[in-house]
């Protein structure tokens, strides 16, 4: 396993374009952090966001893995080209013939994949303790352990998007055209669930939706902000209850590992079945 | 027990395209063979399927005997391709640094191999800013980090000018000296010539024929003759002499083949004896190439 890492890493490390994005990720992830210094005063009005409550453990967990997935399309232009390069470069062929199997070489860019979800799952982990250690009315470790699912659903969810670059890098063999692919693709399920729900009228359409991959993913993190909101406000008006579930579902996470195993048999399968 | 390679009715077809058919061959160690074909007559294929990038419509090969799978057997030999596939933003060294770690090969032949085509000094250039020729000698450093059991090459001096098609040749030469076993395809029919001791002839798809390269040229060769008579008076004349088989009409003489050692001095004799003038007359042997044209017609 760690052959193959390394020989993937080899590749990556010398590119500069690669090494560009994965240093600006890296930097906006950290740069998260700075959220909590924005405290601007319009007026007489000021605005500080820790001392909206945003920072306590344990919503912090939500709030963080969610803002920090949206920069995971920068991984994802990485990789997508570290796949498609091995095409245009021909290079698949060679490595091929240098004795490495189709399934070696599939191996060698999962495992890289698992690799930069992990270290980006311990980099948002770590910001995100230090973080609310800083700014969280609550420091109680119960509370701060808590909802630590969000994490676990953070890695879950990166490792499936960059498994469908992996796809789609393989299935197009060339970057601008997969992302382009991608795109559509977020358009065609945003239309069909927008079809099941407003137009043909689907009492179950969410059955149906959480099994669409993209859909599945985005489940597995719901957006926070509502949340917020409603937090505050239960706080505010004892008795009302929270309607929408913001929780982490198992069944999510199942369909999504599906889907991940599926995306890179299918790239298996397809390496096997072409001539180069 | 020497066989290196061994091909049982190995088949492929593209559509309806018969591009490699039911072909079997053996390699044994130490023998340079060169698979000899037009274009287009299966020889990429061929390569193709032995080194896992496409995959066979039917029959089987073994490596080694079949004792490793095929990506295994692989890091034993050494191949390169028509083009030469690296990634182009790396340097030569950290070229080789990758495929040691594919080959699972230590770093220590890297520089000697550099050296060995004369690539040492350009080792830290990326291999983007590389001439053709300097990417086909990489290629063949690289091919050779394993110190192969066989060398595998695909048209290695396709594209190059004569002085890189020399490079390649000579760097050729000093492998197969060390007793390496090597199965070059080529159309390049004096390149075969020069340096196999085999050869596989190859014509859409079809083995015509396999055996040693002397073998295929051997033969009691010809006699070209050019007269003051016409192709017609020859060629009755001489249809009944001892040893000539058949008499064919060339542009500048008459050619005679042979089916038996003829003392060329006898038959300027006995032509002069019939009054006949003799301005030209020599004997040959057949080139590869001629029987090569004679095979694939």
């Amino acid at each position: 396993m760690l052959r193959l890492l390394s020989i993937e890493l080899h590749k990556i490390r010398y590119h500069r374009g690669s090494k560009l994005l994965i240093i600006s990720y890296f930097t906006l992830l950290t740069s998260l952090a700075l959220v909590a210094s924005i405290n601007f005063e319009v007026g007489p009005v000021k605005f500080d966001l820790a001392a909206q409550g945003i920072f306590n453990f344990p919503y912090i967990w939500h709030l963080n893995t969610y803002l920090a997935a949206v920069l995971k399309i920068f991984l994802m232009l990485v990789i997508v080209s570290m796949m498609s390069n091995e095409y245009s470069f021909n290079t698949l062929k060679q490595n091929l013939i240098d004795g490495l199997s189709k399934k070696e070489f599939v191996l060698s860019k999962f495992y890289t994949v698992v690799l930069f979800a992990l270290i980006s799952t311990l980099f948002v982990g770590i910001t995100t303790l230090i973080l609310g250690l800083i700014y969280s009315d609550f420091t109680e470790w119960a509370i701060v352990l808590s909802d630590l699912e969000y994490l676990l659903a953070y890695f879950i969810k990166l490792v499936a998007f960059f498994s469908l670059g992996l796809f789609l890098g393989v299935w197009i063999k060339r970057s601008a055209f997969a992302i382009g692919v991608l795109i559509l693709w977020s358009i065609f399920e945003a239309i069909f669930i927008g079809l099941m729900r407003w137009n043909w009228k689907w009492e179950n359409h969410e059955a149906i939706a959480q099994f669409l991959p993209l859909n599945a993913m985005a489940n597995l993190i719901k957006e926070p902000f509502t949340r917020f909101n409603a937090v505050k406000t239960v706080a505010n008006q004892i008795g009302e209850t929270v309607q929408k579930d913001f929780s982490v579902h198992f069944t999510t996470i199942l369909i999504v590992s599906i889907w991940t195993a599926l995306f890179i048999y299918l790239t298996y399968l397809l390496l096997n079945k072409r001539d180069l | 027990m020497n066989t290196i390679l061994q091909l049982h009715q190995l088949d492929k077809k593209y559509g309806n395209i018969h591009a490699v058919n039911q072909l079997s061959f053996r390699l044994e160690r130490g023998n340079v063979y060169g698979i000899l074909g037009p274009n287009g007559s299966g020889k990429s294929t061929t390569l193709g399927m032995l080194l896992n990038v496409v995959n066979p419509t039917s029959g089987s090969f073994q490596w080694f005997n079949g004792k490793i799978s095929t990506h295994e057997a692989l890091k034993k030999i050494g191949a390169i391709i028509e083009r030469p596939n690296f990634y182009p933003y790396m340097t030569a060294r950290q070229n080789l640094e990758l495929v040691c770690k594919i080959k699972e090969v230590s770093f220590s032949k890297i520089d000697e191999k550099l050296i060995l085509v004369n690539l040492f000094e350009r080792k830290n250039d990326r291999f983007s800013t590389y001439s053709l020729g300097m990417k086909q000698r990489l290629a063949i450093a690289s091919a050779l980090l394993n110190d192969p059991e066989i060398l595998i090459l695909d048209e290695p001096t396709n594209g190059l000018d004569p002085k890189g098609i020399q490079d390649i040749r000579s760097i050729i030469k000093l492998i197969s000296q060390q007793g390496t076993t090597i199965l070059l395809a080529s159309h390049l029919l004096d390149e075969v010539e020069k340096v196999c001791s085999h050869v596989v002839v190859l014509q859409k798809g079809k083995k015509l024929y396999e055996g040693r390269t002397e073998q295929m040229t051997q033969s009691f060769g010809m006699i070209e003759i050019k007269t003051d008579k016409t192709f017609e008076e020859i060629s009755k004349l001489l249809q009944n002499y001892s040893g000539i088989d058949k008499i064919t009409n060339e542009p500048d003489y008459v050619l005679c083949y042979l089916n038996q050692d003829i003392d060329s001095a006898l038959l300027n004799k006995f032509l002069t004896e019939k009054n006949i003038l003799v301005s030209h007359l020599r004997k040959t042997k057949p080139t590869l190439e001629q029987r090569f044209l004679d095979l694939t017609e």
